[in-house]
């Protein structure tokens, strides 16, 4: 039995205490809302024409992590938690709200992989979210995942930074990037750009030199670009995971109404997969717009466009052997693979592909808000992908190519744990390395 | 017994055909209004050619990557549909039923290879029941009905090969095949038989979604 078999019961304050006050009452008149008033056809058709072949298992990391234990496979926990919920009309336990949200928010990624396994296109993720949603609206929520979107409520940020502390990070990042590029500015507030650019706010929190790295990619290409002064700066959007739709809404309007404001021609987004989930698909959806309301791109295209256009020059190259990890919301989100292989191929000739690739990829087992989840959940998702470990080292590659801050989250824990002895890159990072640099202080 | 087989291979024919075609009706109309008017915005992104696409996709052979790596179960998936959906409509017997009815009549299928069909039916379900109690996977998530509606498709290629080889009862049997017949045409619209119908619609809305919004196939 390997090691991941042997997990136990994590206590988490949100969920042990969120479900102490629950009553049998309560529980069930929310399931029925979200059940029957909030979602329609689409769940009722899936769960209805699941067959039960149990096709979609393989699709799991968690599963297939987890030494092939049913409990993680999709259908699995859509039984453990829909199927119970629905048949029994709602009528179910404290005891079994705490292990849905269990299963809801730290077993599954909402990665979508298994959409692609199954006959009929049943969609789990989707299924889960409705899980989630309940549980939200039932006050059982994991307790760092529910910190983060108290910080969206507060802040419209999700790391509780202040407004001031945001521009004193971005005129920090200058400064710095000043000594490198001594006419280079982030342009704040700047009204009538090409671009605005949008973080998630772990960027200005602890990752401040990826801001440093984007400004100088900017000053590179000549972009005509800007950052919001104030809230909608951060694209982030943890209420999407933790099922607070009425707050995802609020903050993807931000964000929109903060480019408009501005009067920016796109925004263009740093290298994070669900913020643009976030903003393609769930956000604009609950705001009524079909598609996004203003063109948003994300880097992987943003940096596609600049080497096509030359903008960007190649100046050296990365010689070590180099794999990509395709982000599920970049991938199976929006079809980026190929162009996040041409700029990686860019800069990485040495390149190996790791198998499953490209939609059929393995989830960092980070994402869908599971590492948001926190330190008590850590665990869950580190021994439940140990089959990207061993994809990984397949490729015998030395640097992972993940255009993803989540992904980078979940495979540094993956690539600690198990001695993969990887280093883990950015887009960002390789073309600040490796692109030429005119005007800079050598 | 001979009122009895009037009735089930008469008006009965009626009632069990109804009770599929307008249940199968009813079905998406009530899926589709129910989702224009809580998810209106799926037929906003629907799209007829994604939509196609996705359907034909999955209905071909090892077109997928799912079905590639199961290839046995993909081979018996097939096997079985294909019979399943073949011998009722084109065996001997049943069309001669419908000529002496209505004087309409079409291509049959040799005796032979109708038999051959049926035992292929069979064998899948055998192979289906014996998948959920071996395979975990399937085993964990397997209920009680998903065995009983394997039953009702099994019974009448069963009965209907007992009749054949005039095994027991050859009328009796005739009668427990009609009835078997009209059992599973009546479950369709019920239970997960409905895949049916269900399958093109979710198809339909996955393939828009995946090929149509997300720009990435779905299969």
């Amino acid at each position: 039995m390997s090691e991941a078999a042997t997990a136990a019961k994590i206590e988490d304050p949100g969920l042990d205490q969120g479900v102490e006050k629950l009553t049998r009452d309560q529980i069930q008149s929310t399931i029925l809302k979200v059940v029957n008033q909030e979602n329609s056809a689409r769940l009722r058709a899936m769960v209805g024409t699941c067959v039960s072949c149990g096709l979609c298992s393989e699709a799991c990391h968690y599963f297939m992590s987890y030494d092939r234990n049913p409990y993680y496979a999709p259908v699995g926990k859509v039984k453990e938690t829909l199927w119970e919920m629905m048949s029994r009309n709602g009528m179910v336990s404290k005891e079994f709200i705490r292990r849905a949200a269990t299963t809801a928010y730290t077993e599954c990624n909402l990665c979508k992989r298994c959409v692609h396994f199954c006959p009929f296109g049943i969609d789990t993720a989707y299924l889960m979210t409705v899980v989630r949603r309940i549980c939200h609206l039932l006050g059982v929520t994991p307790q760092y995942l529910q910190d983060t979107c108290h910080s969206h409520s507060a802040t419209f940020n999700q790391m509780w930074v202040k407004d001031d502390e945001w521009i004193d990070s971005l005129q920090w990042q200058e400064e710095e990037a000043r000594d490198e590029f001594p006419g280079l500015r982030i342009p704040l507030d700047k009204e009538g750009s090409d671009i605005m650019y949008s973080v998630i706010a772990p960027e200005p929190k602890f990752r401040a030199q990826l801001i440093y790295q984007a400004a100088a990619i900017f000053q590179v290409a000549g972009s005509d670009w800007t950052m919001p002064a104030t809230p909608g700066w951060d694209n982030s959007d943890m209420a999407m995971f933790s099922g607070d739709a009425e707050m995802m809404g609020r903050l993807k309007k931000k964000h929109y109404e903060a480019a408009r404001r501005l009067r920016v021609k796109k925004i263009v987004m740093g290298e994070c997969g669900h913020a643009y989930r976030s903003v393609y698909d769930m956000g604009n959806r609950w705001l009524g717009f079909k598609d996004m309301p203003i063109p948003i791109i994300h880097a992987i295209q943003f940096y596609c466009e600049l080497l096509r256009a030359g903008k960007i020059k190649v100046a050296s190259r990365i010689t070590e052997l180099c794999t990509f990890h395709d982000p599920c919301n970049t991938v199976r989100g929006m079809g980026l693979h190929e162009m996040g292989r041409e700029v990686a191929r860019a800069f990485c000739p040495n390149m190996v592909e790791m198998h499953p690739n490209r939609e059929h990829n393995y989830c960092c087992c980070a994402g869908g808000g599971v590492i948001n989840c926190g330190p008590p959940h850590k665990m869950t998702r580190v021994l439940g992908n140990r089959i990207k470990a061993e994809q990984l080292k397949a490729t015998g590659a030395k640097i992972i190519v993940a255009p993803c801050h989540n992904c980078h989250g979940g495979l540094e824990d993956i690539v600690h744990h198990y001695k993969l002895n990887m280093k883990i890159k950015f887009l960002g990072d390789i073309i600040y390395e490796h692109m030429q640099k005119p005007g800079a202080v050598e | 017994m001979h009122t009895v087989y009037i009735f089930l291979t008469g008006p009965m024919v009626w009632v069990s055909l109804l009770i599929l075609v307008f249940g199968l009706i009813g079905k998406f109309i009530y899926l589709t209004s129910m989702a224009k008017k809580r998810d209106p915005w799926i037929f906003n992104y629907f799209q007829f050619k994604y939509a196609i696409k996705s359907i034909l996709i999955w209905l071909v052979p090892f077109a997928t990557m799912n079905m590639r790596r199961n290839p046995v179960m993909t081979v018996v998936t097939f096997v079985f549909h294909i019979c399943l959906i073949i011998v009722p409509i084109f065996a001997l017997a049943h069309v001669i039923m419908w000529e002496e009815a209505w004087g309409i009549s079409w291509w049959t299928l040799p005796e032979t290879v109708a038999v051959t069909m049926s035992f292929l039916v069979l064998g899948g379900i055998l192979f289906f029941i014996i998948r959920r109690m071996k395979l975990p996977e399937a085993r964990y998530v397997t209920r009680v009905q998903d065995y009983f509606i394997l039953l009702i498709v099994a019974l009448p290629f069963l009965t209907g090969l007992l009749a054949y080889y005039q095994i027991f009862n050859y009328q009796l049997m005739i009668i427990l095949h009609v009835a078997a017949g009209h059992i599973m045409l009546i479950a369709i619209p019920f239970t997960w038989l409905s895949h049916l119908l269900l399958f093109p619609m979710l198809r339909g809305y996955v393939g828009s979604e995946f090929q149509g919004v997300r720009n990435v196939k779905d299969w």
